[in-house]
């Protein structure tokens, strides 16, 4: 069994607690930049108030929107198997102490346990490294957003341009609906399932840094570009921010294949990670897994 | 300034793109609220239910040790969701305003239109500042719906600020959007 300097159930309500009081500083900045250059008096109107609850949520530490939504974890570096019943106690606990909206509901009988836990809760994801640290990362993903993601199996025939239609429909037929401005997480490549995956990491990443790999950091700004003269705007009511950052991920795939995938992050894309090592626990608000 | 209940006058007397301010009784309901009073007969229909503002919201909310319960965070949810059931409700119940974000149905406009409701887009997200504006809450209906879908009932002052989005002569401005979008592939 490992060893950590602090219970990791302490530490995923510490994390729960960050993400859903603070916004990540990098989305800050993107907003107060926007309202820079925003010159329709409504969409202005928006960003002043989402700028306002931001604030004000810090302020008095407790969740920033209502809708909490559905914690997706991602644990990297060294951890066992007890790791998960600790990631599931400290989620109950910050259910109720931050408190959390209990969101999580049987598919069918929509039953609600009021935990925020049932089968398949939480999400979390496992990516065993050669490090001498864990790393667990949060990213509570409300339902506004998630319910806009799409998959398209392109041609392979259809390439960069058939990417970039696809992504650019995919945010504006989601309309107001994922409350713009968005963080637009796209994945390419990959398998169908790796994909989806890919394109919710890509939330991620902090939007002030660029992309590693120089054609997916061109595409990034093109999409931007184009989906901010779309003239969609905050919450869909008009305006010229449309969207904060567009972050893709690509793995290879099948030859046959072009699978495109689109995860949108609300203006308050929510993120939180700690970095626990023997000496102690550091904890940040954007990371590259 | 707009002081609850809504009168038919008032709503369509409301203008698109007008920025409005409530005081007075708002109820909140989404997805399962919206199903339980559909399915239910009039008799067992709660009283403030009719002519109502509707707030598309499932609130945080907190009890008090007195039993008494106090608002967390209250923003709101995603009104498309709930398009394929609002024009029947808004009709039957006689919606004077629903607040929410997103905008609805062409088919929800027009029963807005022929009944004189108005639709009030609040910035989503903005939970903590909305929740300024829920001054008491007055208890809940269908608690068994959960948290996020029960009925809950506010006293409201100087709640919003809300954008008259769809107004009750059958203007939207989420329309105007999506007819002007540039889709630049």
């Amino acid at each position: 069994m490992i060893k950590l300097p602090e219970p990791v159930e302490d530490v995923v309500v510490n994390l729960l607690r960050l993400a859903n009081t603070k916004l990540p500083m990098d989305i800050g900045w993107a907003l107060e930049a926007a309202a820079g250059w925003e010159t329709n008096e409504i969409a202005y109107s928006q960003l002043g108030a989402i700028m306002d609850n931001v604030k004000k949520a810090e302020h008095i530490g407790r969740p920033m929107c209502q809708d909490t939504g559905i914690p997706v974890f991602y644990v990297r570096g060294r951890f066992d198997s007890t790791i998960s019943d600790s990631i599931r106690a400290g989620l109950e606990r910050a259910t109720k102490e931050i408190p959390l909206r209990p969101n999580t509901v049987d598919p069918l009988t929509r039953e609600n346990p009021g935990n925020n836990l049932g089968q398949g809760m939480p999400i979390i994801h496992f990516i065993p490294t050669a490090d001498d640290f864990t790393e667990i990362t949060v990213l509570p993903k409300g339902a506004g957003s998630e319910n806009m993601t799409r998959l398209g199996m392109l041609n392979p025939a259809d390439g960069e341009a058939g990417i970039k239609r696809f992504v650019i429909d995919a945010v504006l037929d989601a309309g107001g609906r994922p409350c713009p401005p968005s963080i637009v997480g796209v994945g390419i490549g990959g398998t169908s399932d790796v994909c989806v995956a890919m394109a919710k990491e890509a939330l991620l990443q902090p939007i002030d840094e660029e992309n590693d790999d120089p054609v997916l950091n061109r595409l990034e700004g093109e999409l931007f570009q184009s989906l901010n003269s779309s003239g969609l705007g905050p919450m869909g009511l008009g305006g010229s921010t449309t969207v904060l950052a567009v972050r893709i991920k690509k793995a290879y795939c099948h030859t046959a294949s072009l699978p495109v995938a689109v995860n949108i992050g609300c203006w308050a894309t929510r993120r939180a990670s700690a970095k626990i090592s023997d000496s102690g626990v550091e904890y940040s608000q954007g990371v590259k897994l | 300034m707009i002081t609850l209940p809504l009168d038919e006058k008032t709503a369509r007397s409301l203008k698109l793109g007008e920025t409005v301010y409530l005081s007075g009784p708002v109820v909140t309901g989404r997805d399962e609220m919206h199903l339980r009073a559909m399915s239910l007969p009039d008799e067992s229909i709660p009283d403030d239910l009719k002519g109502a503002v509707l707030f598309h919201c499932g609130p945080i909310m907190s009890r008090r040790d007195d039993g008494s319960w106090a608002v967390i965070a209250a923003g709101p949810t995603t009104s498309a969701r709930m398009n394929s059931v609002e024009a029947g409700f808004i009709r039957r119940f006689g919606i004077r305003a629903i607040i929410g974000k997103g905008g609805m149905s062409e088919e929800v406009s027009e029963a807005m239109r022929e009944t004189g409701c108005v639709y009030l887009a609040a910035t989503g997200g903005a939970a903590i500042s909305l929740a300024e504006g829920l001054s008491k809450c007055k208890g809940c209906e269908w608690e068994d719906l959960g948290m996020a879908e029960a009925m809950w009932r506010f006293d409201t002052s100087r709640f919003g600020p809300f954008i008259v989005a769809m107004d009750s002569e059958g203007g939207s401005l989420y329309r105007n959007v999506t007819e002007s979008l540039v889709r630049d592939y």
